[in-house]
């Protein structure tokens, strides 16, 4: 399959990489994918993500018959691997909307290539993180309980707990999601809807698009609810992963009671989310042959967020140290030699090369212009990310106050099905959202290819 | 007696060149369809404001209010609990879930405002009975208009259109 609009190189315009994107050959660019067969590798990919999802089925039925016992937690490290993956998939799904919003308010225009898909990640992820605490409580069947609804045991949730604010950040997160992405797809739905040629595809575009027709006074109010949705979006995200940031600073363990802990946990989503929009952002670009609307320049830039996220990781965790040290406490200090040189110690320095030092190479414009480079650190972070997480969850726990109660973490087989099963479901979320929605928001890279006078 | 005219447009400088006609010719533009938010189209138009943003500050703020509420009412009224001498009232963690659902009640009414302000959803319209239409969404720019109530002016509308720049006139008619 060629690309319908062809990369030219060097690009003419800034953000995009064609001689020519007029409105017709972006709607096609775009939409024709999407009525075209899927090609091998979508096939391909889909049967290899199926395995993953029924793992991820498999896992999860299993856990929920035998209980957490399966996985390496024990009475010491209560929480594991779905701990980790929670705040990790929460902070991949922070990003998107994050993104999003930041680039509209900041007026971005680049956005328009990579919105669509960072916040559809957002969806999914955050779908994936969601799924993290139920696992772990231990007693899932009684997970409605955190809902407030009159019963006769005439109880009522503990306010006071951050399982509770967990529960309400995500539901409303996940809700706000929804509603910010699939309001914004409602114009490019419609041009599905006019686009398609099957009848059922113009039944349910049609049923979705609502009727769209584009009127000048429907972009204004869709422009008006847009902005300040992303203008309440940002607050949002920033306080949906500074509650999972509280989970455990407002504990009283050595290395979670800390006041760095929310604005931390919210920096690190958006480093860890960006890293995931690069690595997805190359996946489309290549599977969908949207090589002019992606373009170098756009990885340019985004590398350039990465470093600066890295440089603001780095001084967080230069702060954590420095604050261990000097509060004194006995328990923070060893807490802190722990991380260095205990039983994480090659996880602790491997997670500090990913994310911290690996990174630093994007001070050079040819590791930023260069997409395997990129692709590496991007994979590089996402992992030293995730442990991160684990490792904040482990070495305080392994090493807690009472010396005869440090035990460490051994992966099992489930700890790895959590781990890496996830991942496969994602991937399936994505390669159905491709064949059903446009990835790229057509209106908003129409805007876009006018103001560059490339149309 | 003619209902509105709708003209098609290959670039969105000439619609708005035909729009600034229509008004200097004493016509009403009523509408304007394009496949992505032309800059200044609105302000031509005259848009008015559309209180999306007010419907989303009330709902936030009383649906937040109201989880205030049910917290309050709940650890303080109806199931008191002594956790480690906290007062009932923990006021300042009791904000944390009222922020985040009047955020999402926010958006949800707007989204709720925004649809009831564009009169959507409305999956048919006349307008999409005018051929060529379905090119509203991808790379037409259209434009809608009506004339005083007489044949004479209906004609000279279409006139102005025409030699704005329209491929194509055609007359919407109302059901």
């Amino acid at each position: 399959m060629t690309a319908i609009l062809e990369q030219t190189s060097p690009p003419p315009y800034r953000w995009i990489a064609a001689s020519r994107a007029s409105d017709l050959e972006i709607t096609q660019a775009v939409a024709e994918p999407l009525f075209a067969r899927a090609g091998a590798a979508w096939w391909i990919s889909m049967l290899l993500s199926l395995v993953f999802v029924l793992w991820f089925a498999g896992s999860i039925g299993w856990l929920f018959y035998k209980g957490i016992g399966i996985w390496g937690v024990n009475s010491t490290v209560v929480w594991g691997v779905a701990i980790a993956n929670y705040v990790w998939w929460i902070g991949i799904g922070n990003a998107g909307t994050l993104i999003s919003a930041m680039l509209l308010l900041t007026r971005q225009k680049w956005r328009g290539s990579i919105n669509r898909f960072a916040e559809a990640m957002t969806l999914f992820a955050v779908t994936i993180a969601g799924i993290m605490p139920i696992v772990h409580v231990g007693r899932p069947l009684y997970v409605y309980w955190l809902a407030p609804y009159p019963n006769t045991m005439a109880l009522w949730p503990q306010w006071r707990s951050a399982l509770v604010w967990d529960f309400w950040a995500i539901v409303s997160y996940l809700l706000f999601s929804i509603l910010f992405w699939y309001v914004s797809l409602i114009p490019d739905l419609a041009t599905m809807r006019d686009r398609t040629r099957t009848r059922a595809g113009q039944f349910l575009y049609g049923a979705f698009a609502l009727g769209w027709r584009g009127s000048a006074v429907h972009w204004r109010r869709l422009k008006t609810w847009h902005t300040t949705m992303a203008a309440l979006g940002v607050p949002l995200v920033c306080s949906v992963h500074s509650i999972v940031g509280l989970d455990f600073a407002a504990s009283l363990m050595p290395g979670w009671q800390e006041s760095i802990f929310p604005p931390y946990f919210v920096v690190g989503a958006m480093y860890s989310g960006f890293a995931m929009v690069i690595v997805l952002a190359l996946g489309f670009r290549w599977g969908l042959n949207l090589q002019a609307i992606i373009t170098r320049k756009h990885f340019e830039v985004m590398g350039r967020i990465l470093l600066m996220a890295s440089i603001v990781m780095g001084y967080s965790y230069a702060t954590e140290w420095f604050m261990g040290w000097y509060g004194g406490k006995h328990s923070d200090r060893s807490l802190v030699a722990f991380e260095f040189a205990g039983t994480y110690a090659p996880l602790f320095w491997a997670l500090l090369a990913c994310n911290v030092v690996l990174p630093q190479a994007l001070w050079f414009p040819r590791v930023r212009r260069s997409l395997p480079a990129l692709f590496a650190i991007a994979i590089a972070i996402n992992i030293g990310m995730w442990l991160e997480r684990i490792l904040i969850i482990w070495n305080t726990l392994s090493h807690d106050y009472m010396p005869s109660l440090w035990r460490s973490f051994h992966f099992t087989f489930w700890d790895w099905s959590f781990l890496i099963a996830p991942l496969g479901f994602f991937a399936f979320l994505f390669l159905v959202f491709v064949r059903l929605v446009p990835a790229v928001s057509m209106f908003d890279m129409r805007e876009l290819a006018h103001q560059e006078r490339a149309a | 007696m003619s209902g509105p005219l709708v003209a098609e447009f290959r670039d969105p400088e000439t619609l708005r060149q035909a729009l600034r006609r229509v008004k200097e010719s004493r016509h009403l533009p009523l509408d304007a369809f394009t496949p992505y938010p032309v800059e200044g189209l609105d302000e031509q138009l005259a848009v008015g404001p559309s209180g999306i943003r007010h419907a989303m500050l009330a709902g936030g703020l009383i649906v937040a209010a109201l989880a205030f509420g049910l917290q309050w009412y709940s650890a303080v009224i109806d199931y008191p609990l002594n956790a480690g001498g906290r007062p009932l009232n923990s006021w300042q963690v009791f904000l944390l879930v009222p922020f985040e659902v009047g955020v999402f009640a926010a958006a949800l009414c707007g989204a709720i405002a925004l649809l009831w302000s564009c009169g959507l959803p409305r999956l048919h319209h006349p307008l999409f009975e005018i051929p060529g239409f379905e090119r509203a969404t991808q790379d037409r720019f259209f434009l809608l208009a009506s004339a005083e109530q007489s044949d004479e002016a209906a004609r000279d509308l279409r006139d102005v259109l025409e030699r704005s720049g329209a491929v194509v006139v055609t007359e919407v008619r109302q059901s």
